[in-house]
């Protein structure tokens, strides 16, 4: 785990044979990747250690306390969910260290009885199918944009990098008068539908860069040999191109798992994802803290998890699709 | 969670470290062989669809919506834009995002070039990192339930009150009497001067001084005030502060009687020739004497810092600290995202020529400033614009950090578009009006990304 934040200069993993075709055919994150590693070693040179040594201390002492500023506000969420309304209101969170006993996980089991439970299970309804589709669809898409030849195929690929950075709001009110007359308002899938759309020139963009390093020599056997294009791309590209498609997936998963602003206009109450729940309980926040504080610890468990276990291809994802 | 995902989606600017960008895609596309344009589309077919219903559709349909009123079926011309810049409402939202643009990625790439820097001098950088990246997973409506904590006004529950609070009562100690005051009269021994209260006769040791108080709230009273004792003539100079009122009426003013309470903490000064010889605080009793003090006459004074509230920290959400605030819930949550892209570009610096320039005789200072930043700069831009970009779609921290009372004050142009249209407003041609202006706003942007990609691409 250590391993990868620590040299964010690594490829976003790319085929095998992706160097030695010769053809300089490299993903745009791969580039990075030869002057990352060699910068390695070096590094721990003499003047590096003569001013680790010099200032060594003190940069220790206030990186510590760099850590503890980014670190204590999320305890303190943990801290302040567990423990009763009535001590939170008293007294401030980090007097635990002195009263260890009034610890409790009574929040979090008043939470499994709330609508919580039901806006926990909409937010996995919503976020794995459209990370599915998105992944899905825009892997067939890339594919196409990196090898196949269509009139308009750069113009259309440049749309698709010009949109990139649309601010959702401007599809807010024409999709919802959308939703409105195909009678999709408030379901699930008008929101699983707006999310995929919206996930797409990103996804399109990242495993097309990625595609075009795949070696050419590999796809034209397969041509040679007669291949249908669905056959090569369900058993050639998309399985070369896994690296890129699990940095997409995370990122994907984590965009659909957070957000809010697309469920408080797409989602009605019934449908309501964990986001768009607690939202509605902010009104009264000192009234609701335990609910709040509770609900949002177990909304961010998941994808803090998933951020510790993959976030090697958090990092890459990261830096594919910005590092251009 | 959407502004913060679609940072990294971004490509705007070029690359990471200088020399290994070049070898770009170039040749070979000419000699695919490629199947049938019926193929491409029908692989091209489901990603077209859902761009061209949920994304083309309604820019194009904004453009127009945004021409008619409320109802949608009065025609108003430019009418929503020209209230997007003359309605009170709308130009604080303005203003505010302004505010983020030009504050917030100065602040997140400063900090995250500082944080990629001093992480090449710590062993523990690998979990340094993972710490200041975590944000980034945590869903911005988390994050700004984690920053509603922090900002509480009390500061008995809100860290960054109580963080304050510490801090300023460690290097200035006020006991704090709020609207206490002098008995006032000709008999009272005390006066009141531009805030602090002086004896008004000089006082020499062996003459107890009195200092009659009156107007301490009574829930500001000490809970360790003691009976206040008549000083006793002692050597040095000496006296008492106290609280001049008898519950439940009786008493004499201007002197100590037995049911009046002492107050404690208070700071009082022995001035001679306007320079403070001395200083002590009354104990629990109110009584006072300053040691060693030469003999002679001075005033006695109490200053005025005794009469003030006693130190609450700043109201972070009140409506004049509300937008940094956010601000700093935002700079918590992209940090790691800039230290990361930045630490990377770090690695892909040639060390070579770092360590000819520290060979050469330069300082670090020299090297940081002359080198390792000009090398750095494209990925400083990078980092850069995706924060500009960013601070523009800000929604979700505004909308969940700012009380609603605060709101109007906080509000940024995505919010007020949300708001407007669904959020109470029903007003969707004006939304569709800001809509449009917030794609104007990331417009530059993204004829940015396109040229670039052009360039590096074909």
């Amino acid at each position: 785990m250590s391993e990868p934040i620590d040299r964010p200069g690594t490829p976003v993993a790319q085929p095998d044979a992706a160097g030695s075709d010769g053809e300089g055919h490299v993903s745009t994150a791969t580039a990075a990747a030869p002057a990352g590693t060699k910068a390695g070693a070096p590094r721990r040179g003499l003047a590096g250690r003569l001013v680790d040594r010099l200032g060594g201390g003190a940069v220790q002492v206030v990186m510590v306390l760099l850590g503890l500023f980014w670190l204590v506000p999320t305890l303190g969420l943990l801290v302040v969910s567990m423990r009763t309304s009535e001590v939170n209101n008293a007294e401030g969170w980090w007097t635990i260290f002195t009263k260890p006993a009034e610890l409790t996980i009574g929040n979090y089991a008043n939470l499994l009885g709330s609508g919580f439970t039901a806006s926990f299970w909409n937010t996995v309804l919503i976020t794995v199918p459209t990370t599915v589709l998105v992944i899905g669809i825009a892997a067939m898409a890339a594919y196409a944009f990196a090898w196949m030849d269509f009139r308009g195929r750069d113009t259309a690929f440049l749309v698709v990098v010009g949109l990139l950075i649309v601010p959702i709001q401007i599809a807010l009110i024409p999709v919802a008068s959308l939703y409105g007359a195909a009678d999709m308002f408030g379901s699930i899938a008008g929101v699983v539908l707006f999310h995929v759309a919206f996930g797409l020139p990103f996804a399109i963009f990242l495993l097309r860069n990625f595609f075009v390093g795949i070696p050419s020599s590999l796809l034209e056997a397969a041509r040679m040999d007669g291949a249908s294009e669905w056959k090569i791309f369900a058993s050639v590209v998309f399985p070369l191109g896994k690296p890129a498609i699990a940095s997409l997936g995370i990122f994907q998963f984590l965009w659909v798992w957070n957000d809010m602003l697309i469920a408080l206009v797409f989602a009605d109450t019934g449908n309501q994802p964990m986001t768009k729940y607690l939202q509605s309980q902010m009104r009264q926040f000192g009234s609701n803290v335990d609910i709040l504080s509770s609900g949002a610890f177990l909304s961010l468990i998941i994808p803090l998890v998933l951020f510790f276990a993959f976030q090697r291809y958090f990092v890459q994802g990261m830096m594919a699709g910005s590092v251009k | 969670m959407t502004e913060r995902l679609d940072g990294p989606q971004d490509p705007p600017a070029d690359v990471a470290g200088g020399p290994s960008t070049g070898p770009a895609e170039t040749p070979q596309r000419k000699r695919r062989l490629g199947p049938s344009p019926a193929v491409a589309i029908a692989f091209l077919l489901p990603a077209a669809l859902l761009l061209g219903i949920w994304v083309i559709y309604p820019i194009v349909y904004s453009v127009f919506r945004s021409l008619f009123d409320a109802t949608g079926t009065g025609f108003v011309g430019l009418g929503n834009y020209t209230t997007i810049f003359s309605d009170a409402g709308t130009l604080t939202t303005i203003r505010n995002n302004l505010i983020w643009v030009v504050v917030a990625p100065i602040v997140v790439t400063t900090i995250g070039l500082i944080f990629a820097v001093l992480t090449e001098r710590i062993r523990w950088a690998t979990a340094f990192k993972l710490i200041v990246f975590m944000p980034m997973a945590v869903s911005l409506m988390a994050a700004g339930v984690i920053f509603r904590l922090v900002y509480e006004e009390s500061p008995d529950k809100g860290l960054a009150n109580a963080v304050l609070t510490t801090v300023h009562d460690t290097f200035s100690s006020s006991q704090g009497y709020p609207e206490a005051r002098p008995r006032g009269g000709d008999q009272s021994p005390v006066a009141d001067q531009g805030g602090a209260v002086v004896t008004k006769q000089p006082a020499q040791a062996g003459q107890p001084v009195l200092v009659p108080i009156v107007g301490v709230k009574p829930e500001l009273l000490p809970g360790d005030a003691q009976p206040a004792k008549a000083p006793a003539a002692g050597d040095g100079l000496s006296g008492t502060v106290w609280f001049d009122f008898t519950p439940g009426g009786g008493g004499t003013n201007n002197a100590v009687d037995g049911a009046e309470k002492g107050l404690p903490g208070m700071t009082v000064e022995a001035v001679r020739d306007g320079q403070v010889a001395a200083t002590a605080t009354t104990a629990e009793d109110g009584s006072f004497s300053f040691a060693g003090l030469p003999a002679g006459s001075y005033v006695v004074r109490l200053p005025a810092s005794n009469f003030e509230a006693a130190y609450g920290g700043l109201s972070w959400l009140g409506p004049t600290l509300i937008t940094p605030a956010i601000i700093g819930a935002f700079v918590w949550v992209w940090a790691g995202f800039a230290m990361v892209l930045i630490a990377a570009g770090l690695a892909a610096i040639p060390r070579d020529a770092l360590e000819a320039a520290r060979i050469d005789g330069a300082t670090e200072w020299q090297v940081f400033r002359r080198i390792t930043v000009p090398l750095l700069s494209p990925v400083l831009l990078v980092v850069f614009v995706t924060m500009i970009i960013n601070t523009l779609k800000v929604f979700d921290l505004v909308f969940i950090i700012a009380p609603a009372s605060v709101q109007p004050q906080a509000n940024v142009v995505a919010l007020e578009m949300w708001r407007v249209s669904f959020g109470g407003g029903n007003n969707q041609g004006l939304g569709s009006a800001l809509a449009i202006f917030l794609l104007i706003l990331v417009l530059p942007f993204m004829i940015m990304n396109i040229r670039r990609f052009r360039r590096e691409d074909t």
